[in-house]
This record gives C-alpha cells, sequence and structure tokens, in this order.
C-alpha cells in the first residue's frame, strides 16, 4: 500500500562525491565520515515532522561544492 | 528437431566457429509455436553474467518502454579474468548467440543490436565480424553493429558498456532508481550477456519445456561453467545447473580434494572444499554465501594459502576499480594492504584483523556499481573459510606455500603498479 511520503533519506551520488565532508559539518546527525573523508549516510527514513533534522539535511544539500546531495522522500518504515 | 540432453548451447563445437549453413543444419531453423515472450517466462531463464536475474521480467521492462528506438546491447565483454565462457561460446556457436539477441531484439521491438566483444581479444572480434559478414548477406532482421570496447574488470558492467556506446568511456554510471532502464543515446537500451542470448536463440527454437528439462526448478537450464586452478588444463564444461560441485570437478579433471574453491568470479565467494556434494546452482549456493556468479569455478588444493590467493586477487580488483567513488577508489587499496600485512609483516595481526573486518562493513554498498561490494563479499568468505589458516599467520607461524612459486588463481599482472593509490 502506498502512503504519504512522509520520511526522508539524504542520498549521495558516489561518483560526484568528492570527499569535501561538508555534509558531516552541516549535518553531524545524519551524515558520518569514513577514514577517507566520504559520507556514510544514515539509512533508516527520518519523518520530516523532525523539523531541525530536515533543516540540517537541507543545509548539507545546500552546502555540498560538488552537489551531491539530495533529500528523497519515502514512506517511513513498514 | 531437437538437441538431447548436453551440450547445448555448446553443441556442435568444433574448435572453430560454425558458419551459418553449418548452425541452421545443427540447430534447425524451425521456431517454436508459442510467442517466445510466453516462453521465455515459462523457462524461467536466469541472466548468466552474473546477477542471475530473471530475463524475462528484463525483456518485459524494456518491452513497455516507449520508442522504436530501442537497443539491444550483447555483452561479451567477459571481465573476469578467470572467465572464457562467452569467448567460448563465440569461437564455437557464434550465430546461436545473434540468433537470441535478434529474437529479443524483436521482442522488446529494438532494430539495433550493439555487440560488445573486448579489444583485447581479436580472435573473438574477427569471428563475430566474420558470422556479421554472413548474416548481412542475407539482409534480414536488426541491424547488427560491433563494438570493441578496452578490456577492463569493470567495462563489463552493463552501464559501464552503455556508457562506452554512449561517450567512448567505460565507467559505469550511478543510477538511483530502481528499476533502472540505461539508454543509448534517448533509446532504451537493454543489455544481455551473450550466454544468455544463446539460451535465448535455443528457447526460442525448442520452447520452455525443453528448457525445463534439465535444471532444477528454481534454476532451469544448463550453464557454462570456467574451470581453472588446480585443473589438469583449464576448461569450460556446459553442465546443468543443480549437479553437485564433485561431479563438475571430475568432468573437468580437477584436484577432487581441493582446499577451497572461488566461485563466481573475483567479486565472488570462497566455499571449502567440503562442501563438494552441494549442488552448482544459486538456491544451494546461497547457503554457503556463494552464488553461480558468471560461472567461474577456479579449484585451490590442500597446501595453498587461500589468504595469498585472495590478497593477489584483491589487489588487482583494487587496481581495477574506476576510481569514481571515494569508498572504493581509496576502500580497496586499504583492504589489499591490510591483507598484505597480515600475510607478511603481522605486527598487530589481531588489529588489522579487526580493522579489516571494520573496512568490509563501511565500504559494503557506497559505490555506484557494485565493484566494491564484490571484493567486500570475497574478503568476507575468506575470512570465514580460512580462518584457521588465518589465525596461523596471525600467530607469526610459517606459511610453507609462500615459499612456493606455484600461484593457482590467474591473475593478469598489474599495468600501472606504481599508479596505486595507496594510503
Amino acid at each position: 500500500m502506498s502512503r504519504k511520503a512522509d520520511h526522508f533519506v539524504l542520498r549521495v551520488d558516489p561518483i560526484l562525491c568528492d570527499g569535501f565532508g561538508h555534509c558531516h559539518e552541516l549535518a553531524p546527525e545524519l551524515v558520518q565520515v569514513d577514514e577517507w573523508g566520504y559520507p556514510i549516510i544514515h539509512e533508516d527514513p527520518t519523518p520530516t515532522s523532525d523539523v531541525s533534522l530536515l533543516k540540517s539535511a537541507r543545509l548539507a544539500v545546500r552546502g555540498c561544492p560538488r552537489q551531491a546531495l539530495r533529500i528523497e522522500r519515502t514512506n517511513g518504515p513498514a | 528437431m531437437t538437441i538431447d540432453a548436453l551440450p547445448r548451447v555448446m553443441s556442435g563445437a568444433s574448435g572453430r566457429p560454425l558458419t551459418l549453413r553449418e548452425h541452421e543444419v545443427t540447430f534447425g531453423t524451425s521456431t517454436v509455436g508459442g510467442a517466445l515472450a510466453g516462453e521465455l517466462e515459462a523457462s524461467g531463464l536466469m541472466g548468466r553474467g552474473g546477477a542471475g536475474f530473471a530475463t524475462s521480467k528484463k525483456v518485459e521492462l524494456l518491452r513497455h518502454q516507449r520508442g522504436h528506438h530501442k537497443v539491444v546491447v550483447v555483452n561479451a565483454m567477459e571481465g573476469e579474468p578467470v572467465g572464457h565462457k562467452d569467448r567460448s561460446l563465440l569461437s564455437s556457436n557464434p550465430h546461436l548467440v545473434l540468433d537470441g539477441a535478434q529474437n529479443v531484439a524483436n521482442l522488446i521491438g529494438a532494430r539495433r543490436v550493439a555487440v560488445c566483444v573486448s579489444r583485447k581479444d581479436s580472435a573473438i572480434v574477427n569471428h563475430v565480424q566474420r558470422a556479421l559478414h554472413e548474416r548481412e548477406r542475407r539482409g534480414t532482421g536488426p541491424e547488427f553493429i560491433l563494438h570493441t570496447p578496452p578490456w577492463r574488470y569493470v567495462a563489463g558492467e552493463e552501464s559501464a558498456l552503455v556508457h562506452w556506446l554512449n561517450d567512448n568511456e567505460t565507467m559505469p554510471q550511478y543510477r538511483p532508481q530502481r528499476p533502472n532502464v540505461l539508454h543509448v543515446g534517448r533509446a532504451p537500451a537493454l543489455v544481455v550477456n551473450a550466454e544468455t542470448c544463446a539460451h535465448v536463440g535455443l528457447i526460442n527454437r525448442f520452447g520452455a519445456l525443453w528448457f525445463r528439462e534439465l535444471g532444477t526448478p528454481a534454476s532451469p537450464g544448463s550453464t557454462l561453467v570456467s574451470v581453472s586452478g588446480a585443473v589438469h588444463r583449464p576448461t569450460v564444461l556446459e553442465v546443468a545447473l543443480g549437479t553437485p560441485l564433485r561431479s563438475i570437478l571430475r568432468a573437468a579433471g580437477a584436484d577432487p580434494d581441493p582446499l577451497a574453491l572461488l566461485t563466481g568470479g573475483y567479486g565472488g565467494a570462497w566455499i571449502s572444499g567440503e562442501h563438494l556434494d552441494v549442488a552448482y546452482c544459486n538456491e544451494d549456493l546461497r547457503s554457503l554465501g556463494a552464488t553461480v556468479g558468471a560461472g567461474i569455478l577456479v579449484v585451490i588444493p590442500r597446501g595453498a594459502c587461500g589468504l595469498a590467493e585472495t590478497h593477489r586477487v584483491v589487489k588487482w580488483m583494487a587496481n581495477e576499480s574506476s576510481r569514481q567513488c571515494g569508498p572504493c577508489a581509496f576502500g580497496l587499496p586499504a583492504l589489499a594492504e591490510d591483507l598484505r600485512t597480515l600475510l607478511h609483516d603481522a605486527r598487530d595481526p589481531h588489529g588489522v584483523l579487526v580493522r579489516l573486518k571494520e573496512r568490509c562493513e563501511v565500504i559494503q554498498g557506497r559505490g555506484a556499481c557494485r565493484h566494491p561490494d564484490g571484493v567486500v563479499r570475497l574478503v568476507d568468505s575468506a575470512l570465514r573459510v580460512f580462518h584457521g589458516h588465518i589465525d596461523e599467520h596471525a600467530n607469526g607461524l610459517p606459511c610453507p606455500a609462500l615459499t612456493m612459486a606455484r600461484r593457482w588463481v590467474a591473475v593478469p599482472a598489474l599495468e600501472h603498479e606504481s599508479d596505486l593509490v595507496w594510503e
């Protein structure tokens, strides 16, 4: 059953990403970095109602120098 | 007319490619009564390129795409250095592969078929060229074009192949949407492995029921296996899916009591030599963490060092990364370096082992293509299968295999070792 897409996940294009690490600075709750400085993104969907998280996700998307990030709307966990 | 038992796609093989006339004598020209789409679905044919995805689903997806300029891409790149099945097939039955490609093209409504053979194999390129000329003289069917991308491990990945057709670059692309349709220009493209094409060609002739006479219910039909390593002579065999590994090894003249088998390819998994009674099909191999993959078996005998073999493969795979994604470009050399440390100068072997496992978890699933995942699967399975031997290395015991010159898994020489991006 398709429900309203009231969750989001941050997605990175691994080819575009050059490991600047800005996303980790801007959204530390959602993005970890590995030992080489590339983002490890929290995979579980976050509810859109969590305004502060959504805000930092948007900051990360805007702050990415390679424009490799985007926010994907999904359904919540089943 | 049908073909009895085995070989199927390799029947009529005589050490040289069959001409179109010989091909028609061997396999006949009649086609099965029903529609191919239905037959394909009933046959349950799984792609033979490595992923093992149902061909009928793929065809169905492309069939419902809009546009009249669809392309069928026949993938005979054979990126696996220990695989030889597509080349064997094209150098004995090229027309069967082309028949299958033509059938698929008719099915999805494509007017172009791009046959991709690596330029490294000039003999195969010649065989395909000759076969295409013969068909051209008949003057029917879709337009066939031969492409010869340079050989690299990742060049056979479907998005890399389509990238080649578009931009003359063999880099995998990032495709977030699933299911995903690749495009050549604006034309939707269906990428099919050469062996899969050959099976389609046979299903179109003899039907799904005939196809299901061999194999298991979940993975029907026959498949080509390239067996190398501790064998009398590396061979490509055609076996029914579900044949026990032991009989495949016997047929290939391999070591009957090996230490381990590398299954699936360089991005596959090791399985221990104790599991020789397992059937060669995905549903049974999965319980051991392995898959049929690209139809590869490499046998390593007792006395060989599984860790050393894994290290050589991983080092080569790290070099073959197209270095687009950070986790692959930096992670795979790091894995290779960890394996080397374990193998040769273990100052803190247990720490290295822990780090290796952590790195495997970190790298998993973070590339644009499945290249890093394959290497992680290989390393994971090596840690599982050879754990006793790895402990010996970690505890500083001497490894007699390291002093022997013989290595079992064939790994091409690194071309640009100095270019390796080490940590």
